[in-house]
């Protein structure tokens, strides 16, 4: 292989990654590491050193749109960002102090169940819960649904355990390279009861701050190589641009199926890991 | 006053232009500048063991911009990619200290300064 003909591939891949990933509210490092290790032979440092630039790009792409349509609760981002920095300094810590067979077992254990509980969930619409904090920090907003043609009004509600959830994402992205936008969706989407496209759209805006935060080390060690990291950044960037325009027109339905099959999958990846440590 | 959706969205938006057009000068300039970064394989064998990473500066990134080095010329854009999302938060402390919104002033420079210690400890 030329480096030109890898440079073609990694752009093609990146394109597509950025598209689902900034429907989905994910980094498209599980697209990305995935194809330059098992595919293109690259080794796992450059792949999650490419990743963490991946879900970068893919935040800023499509958080550029999502803002701007107010799809993306901003309050609620700046919010739970506290949590997941933190958790991604402490994540970064831990990183080889914890048994990785274990944080894989847990990590897809999770992945399951919240796929299992996001499976279930059949109306977009959360029930009226009291909710003091997200009262005084006036999370609740809305959002025009270009697919149902009017504004959607929606209440937040379990402020306190979304952002107990979002330290534990932001831990597992310092932990394992990844933008745990497959986490933080299910746990927007479940606990504090978001519309799907309100949780993806935050969830893009998010994951560019979590990964910002572990990608300066990243750099300084040299994982973040120029071969590699031009082609995915680029592909990303315009592959996140085109999604977050057709995002709004998708049912909500459907993004959450797309959704929790990605999520199977990933949990699928965390077992086999987790197996044959 | 602009809204604060269009102020955020402007600001990331000019970070991933910028960040896009220079990554795109790079990688010409790597690919027309030096014929063997074209031609020779020895650029991908590098990246199929982890041995070869080089450690970088920003120091070093800059000064090999300065050569018209390509590959240095990509880094530099992706640390403008990199930055982009912490400008993001530096526009949202300033967009709620006019707003005069103290709590989500403290929370989003509370977030401002936690990236700042990020890279601080990264870069040790």
């Amino acid at each position: 292989m030329t480096p030109l003909v890898f440079t073609f591939i990694a752009f093609s891949i990146s394109l597509g990654a950025g598209f689902l990933g900034s429907l989905l509210g994910l980094g498209g490092g599980i697209i990305v590491i995935p194809a330059l290790t098992l595919w293109l032979h690259i080794d796992i440092r450059y792949a999650i050193g490419a990743s963490i630039v991946s879900v970068i790009a893919t935040s800023s792409g499509a958080a550029a749109t999502y803002v701007r349509q107010r799809l993306a609760n901003l309050r609620v981002a700046m919010v739970l960002e506290l949590a997941t920095v933190l958790g991604a300094i402490s994540g970064a810590y831990l990183a080889g102090q914890l048994a990785g067979r274990w944080l894989y077992l847990t990590f897809a254990g999770i992945m399951a169940y919240s796929a299992a509980m996001m499976f279930r969930r059949t109306s977009d619409v959360p029930a009226v819960r009291r909710a003091p904090w997200a009262d005084h920090l006036k999370l609740h907003s809305s959002y025009h649904d270009d697919k149902l043609g009017h504004e959607v009004l929606y209440r937040v509600a379990g402020t306190r355990i979304g952002l107990v959830l979002m330290y534990l994402a932001g831990a597992i992205s310092g932990l394992l390279g990844i933008g745990s936008g497959v986490l933080k969706v299910p746990a927007m989407d479940l606990a504090m009861g978001l519309p799907i496209k309100v949780s993806t759209a935050t969830s893009n805006l998010m994951i560019g701050v979590t990964a910002a935060a572990s990608a300066g080390v990243y750099f300084v060690r040299g994982d973040i190589d120029p071969f590699v990291a031009a082609p995915v950044a680029l592909g990303v960037m315009l592959g996140a641009l085109a999604g977050s325009r057709v995002m709004g027109r998708i049912p909500a339905a459907t993004l959450r199926m797309v959704f929790v099959v990605v999520v199977l999958v990933v949990a699928t990846q965390m077992l086999w890991k987790g197996i044959h440590l | 006053m602009s809204e604060p959706e269009v102020l955020i969205s402007r600001t990331l938006k000019i970070g991933v232009i910028t960040s896009l057009a220079i990554l795109l000068i790079g990688t010409m300039v790597s690919y027309f500048g030096d014929s063997a970064y074209l031609l020779s394989t020895a650029e991908l064998d590098r990246l199929h063991r982890p041995g070869a990473a080089m450690p970088q500066t920003i120091g070093g990134v800059l000064s090999g911009v300065a050569h018209l080095h390509g590959p240095s010329i990509i880094s530099l854009g992706l640390l403008v990619l990199i930055a982009t999302p912490v400008a993001r938060v530096a526009v949202s402390t300033i967009i709620f200290l006019r707003a005069r919104d103290r709590l989500y002033v403290a929370i989003t420079s509370v977030v401002f300064f936690l990236l700042l210690f990020s890279f601080l400890i990264g870069s040790r």
